[in-house]
């Protein structure tokens, strides 16, 4: 029943894009694959399903139970239908994309079970048989009528592990597979599969760049970096004596580490901030999308030069705050007053000077079509500065002149971001909006972003108001936190204070996800 | 939701038919001699027409008994044919509605299969071979087509007849083959591409993935990614289905058949403007019904707009 990876590695255009990997899992066991974004974690995954993409190829073999899969063979090839599913299933990152939207839950479970047994199963039996299957993964049975958007992320997430399983394959490769999920979804989806792989006695390889997602629910660990395996052992051992320098950075750069070691990149004293006098008040902020109501009488006070977070989860309103107080959207009730003025509802009245807006996804905020130089000189000319400024710009943000000859494409997520920051600093705002501005980087680039804007925040003086699901990242940055839960703030005060007292229930349920508190089973394996 | 759709419909519609009556207006010339075309001027006739046409009322009362006249299917007499429209439309509309019903057809059965094949195996030859020939379709003319067609299929290879609407059945059939081919080509150029392009897109989602790492059988696979292709390609198909309605006129008159394509090319140089009023507002009619069936369709394709429609009603 164990599982063999021996010599793969993946051959891509350019070369050798995985160097050979050798791994075992036994029954029941799981191996986390850890490592940053281009790292090669995904590739060793995809040819182990044989599901590269076009030009990559695989060599080296792997064995399932003692059946060798046809890794060197081409994805179309008819061994490889016999294998995947029944051997190997992959589940993947986003369970809003994974499932196709037109077709029932039901059935797509069922296409699994079909494709498994080789040929059509009455339909009776097959309702029963999906209906097992929904029950395994806590699910009931009128799911099965459901299209995947009636249903929760959480939830479209155990119909994808559902359909993953429903081949009964010996092994599961699980990718980033709790990464688009909030942080309560990801501890019960993690649990959840700790569950039926334990009970089906099920090899798992589990994905991930999260530290915390790997810590407690993994047997061993190889650490991937530009597609050599750097580092390999007992998970718990890897964690807790990291030999690779490599390693050590992961584990540093790890938000939840950093924020158990108690490291804080903010030196500014919260008594300092609420002496101030305010820069932005907003008072009984209220705004409802047709009956739905998505911030009810919201409070918030951001003092000049002060990081103010705010945590929640999607839906919690936190993106609408920000889109009301920088005008994008119109709220229906209460006060924004921004340096004692009054600001109306809805873009007209804001000018740029007043506050800038850095998104989450750096690949899509940045026009493709244009170098950055002309992108921040753009940006510069609205606020009637001049374009020889653009290397001043791009210095500040830590980028080196050259880059404004480039074009958004030739930059990776973490220099993007850094050109988004800086566009947004154009027009010298007092406030800057960060909505989920990190949210989409690899853990080290996540600490580098964070201590750039710790800096500017010092060498600007500006103000920041940053939104994240993730309250160790908060933790990191923020001098103030605000705790948001459907459409309300529960509770808010100094980041320490917050996270250390939490008074909100809540509040503290976040604090237990985003420490994995809860996540480590209680064998204590830490 | 879909009363709001229909009721935009009726909306748009009752614009047309006011700019449409006021062609009547429009035309150059008087309209009492438009209105009469050839016939011979006398104060009798002079009269009856104005009667008939009630032009000594105000215009809004002109209009509306117009209307009227166009609702309950009296639309007028054609000056050329000495019928009335609506007998003169009645003869015609069954051959323009097979020649438009077969070109869909045709284009529909060819192009959306070699879209699906074009996009899994892109690069191979059926590929190549489709895009040559959908470009071949989109940018050469409709009546170089019907003559290159028409020369071979008729009179190199005298395979079809070369001219007419044959004598019903079987015949008019056989009649209708080539305009329609010539038609479905440009048709099926701009549906090749868009089940080509859909399909690719949907080929490389995530869920394709997923379901060929469960071990589901490429068939399967391909009938997924075509379902949720499906919504574009519907879409755009129910577009490019109004471009036949102007199409046919080429067609038609390439291959001399007595259609509503030729009906309106002969009304409008003979100023026959009952027929071309009537026509026109046909047309319109027809393209507004094609829009609002795609829209239909299309919430019958993706449950997450039927949902909307289910949560807005």
């Amino acid at each position: 029943m164990t599982v063999l990876l021996s010599e793969l590695s993946v051959l891509g255009p350019n070369g050798t894009m995985v160097e050979p990997v050798s791994a075992e899992i036994a029954p029941g066991a799981t191996l986390a694959l850890i490592g940053e974004s281009g790292s090669g974690k995904t590739l060793t995954a995809k040819s182990i399903v044989g599901l590269l993409p076009r030009g990559f190829r695989a060599t080296g073999a792997v064995t399932v139970a003692g059946q060798e899969l046809p890794v060197g063979l081409r994805g179309d090839d008819a061994a490889w239908r016999r294998a995947r599913g029944r051997s190997v299933s992959l589940l993947l990152q986003d369970p809003f994309t994974s499932l196709t939207p037109v077709h029932r839950c039901g059935d797509q479970i069922a296409w699994t079970l079909e494709a498994a047994h080789g040929h059509r199963i009455p339909r009776a039996a097959k309702r029963a048989q999906v209906e097992e299957r929904l029950a395994e993964v806590n699910l009931p049975a009128r799911v099965a009528d459901a299209f995947p958007h009636e249903l929760s992320g959480g939830m479209r997430q155990r119909v994808a592990i559902a359909a993953a399983l429903a081949s009964d394959p010996q092994l599961l490769i699980a990718d980033e597979p709790t990464t688009a999920l909030d942080a309560s979804n990801q501890a019960e989806i993690l649990d959840l599969l700790r569950r039926i792989q334990l009970e089906r006695r099920l090899s798992v390889i589990l994905i991930s760049h999260d530290l915390g997602v790997v810590r407690g629910r993994t047997d061993d660990v190889l650490v991937m970096r530009d597609g050599q395996v750097v580092e390999r052992g007992a998970t718990a051992e890897v964690l807790a004596a990291p030999e690779h320098p490599y390693t050590r950075a992961l584990i540093e750069a790890d938000p939840v580490v950093a924020a158990r070691s108690g490291a804080r990149i903010s030196a500014e004293e919260a008594a300092d901030v609420a002496e101030a006098e305010a820069l932005l008040v907003c008072e009984g902020v209220t705004k409802a999308f047709g009956v739905r109501t998505v911030l009810s009488d919201v409070d918030l006070t951001i003092a000049p030069g002060a990081i103010v977070g705010i945590v929640g989860e999607s839906g919690s309103g936190k993106s609408t705050l920000a889109r009301c107080i920088a005008g994008l959207e119109r709220e229906d009730a209460g006060r924004i007053v921004l340096s004692g003025e009054a600001l109306a509802p809805g873009r007209g009245s804001r000018t740029p000077d007043q506050m800038q807006i850095v998104f989450q996804d750096p690949y899509s905020s940045l026009n493709p079509m244009m170098s950055i130089g002309a992108i921040l000189a753009e940006a510069l000319g609205v606020a009637g500065r001049a374009s020889s400024e653009v290397p001043a710009m791009l210095e500040m943000v830590g980028l080196p002149a050259e880059f404004a000859k480039k074009r958004p494409a030739e930059l990776s997520g973490g220099q993007r971001q850094r050109v988004a920051i800086a566009r947004a600093l154009a027009p010298e705002p007092r406030l800057l909006i960060c909505d989920e501005s990190v949210s989409a980087l690899d853990v080290s680039v996540q600490a580098d972003i964070l201590a750039l804007l710790a800096r500017l925040r010092d060498e600007l003086g500006i103000a920041i108001l940053f939104i994240s699901h993730d309250l160790a990242v908060v933790r990191m940055i923020a001098d103030t936190v605000t705790v948001m839960w459907d459409g309300r703030v529960v509770e808010s005060g100094p980041c320490h204070e917050v996270l250390e007292q939490p008074a909100h229930e809540y509040t503290r349920l976040l604090v237990a996800a985003a420490m994995r508190e809860n996540a480590v089973p209680a064998d204590g394996k830490d | 939701m879909v009363a709001v759709r229909v009721l935009g419909v009726l909306g748009v519609l009752f614009v047309l038919s006011i700019i449409v009556f006021a062609m009547m207006y429009l035309a150059p010339g008087d309209i009492v001699k438009n209105l009469l075309g050839n016939r011979p001027m006398n104060p009798d006739v002079v009269a009856a027409v104005r009667e008939q046409y009630r032009l000594d009322d105000p215009v809004v009362v002109q209009y509306l008994s117009w209307l009227k006249g166009f609702l309950t299917g009296d639309l007028g007499e054609s000056i050329r044919l000495q019928v009335p429209v609506a007998d003169a439309i009645a003869s015609r509309v069954g051959i323009t509605a097979a020649l438009c019903g077969l070109a869909f057809l045709v284009s529909v059965a060819v192009a959306v299969p070699l879209g699906v094949r074009s996009a899994v195996k892109a690069g191979g030859w059926v590929d190549r071979t489709g895009n040559a020939l959908s470009i071949l379709g989109l940018s050469a003319p409709t009546f170089a087509v019907g003559l290159l067609l028409l020369y071979v299929f008729a009179y190199y290879l005298p395979i079809f007849p070369v001219y007419g609407g044959g004598d019903g059945g079987i015949d008019t059939l056989r009649h209708l083959v080539l305009p329609a081919i010539t038609l479905a080509l440009g048709l099926g150029a701009i549906i090749v591409k868009l089940t080509r392009t859909a399909m690719l897109r949907e080929l490389e989602s995530d869920y394709v993935t997923f379901a060929r790492s469960r071990g589901l059988g490429e068939r399967l696979v391909r009938r997924i990614a075509l379902r949720n292709a499906a919504i574009p390609i519907v879409t755009g198909a129910s577009l490019v289905l109004t471009f036949l309605v102007g199409g046919t006129v080429l067609a038609e008159t390439t291959y001399a058949l007595p259609g509503l394509g030729t009906l309106l090319q002969d009304s409008v140089l003979f100023k026959d403007i009952a027929v071309v009023q009537s026509l026109t507002l046909l047309v319109a009619v027809v393209i507004a019904a094609i829009a609002l069936i795609a829209d239909l369709t299309y919430i019958l394709l993706d449950p997450r707009v039927r949902r909307q429609m289910g949560a807005a009603s």
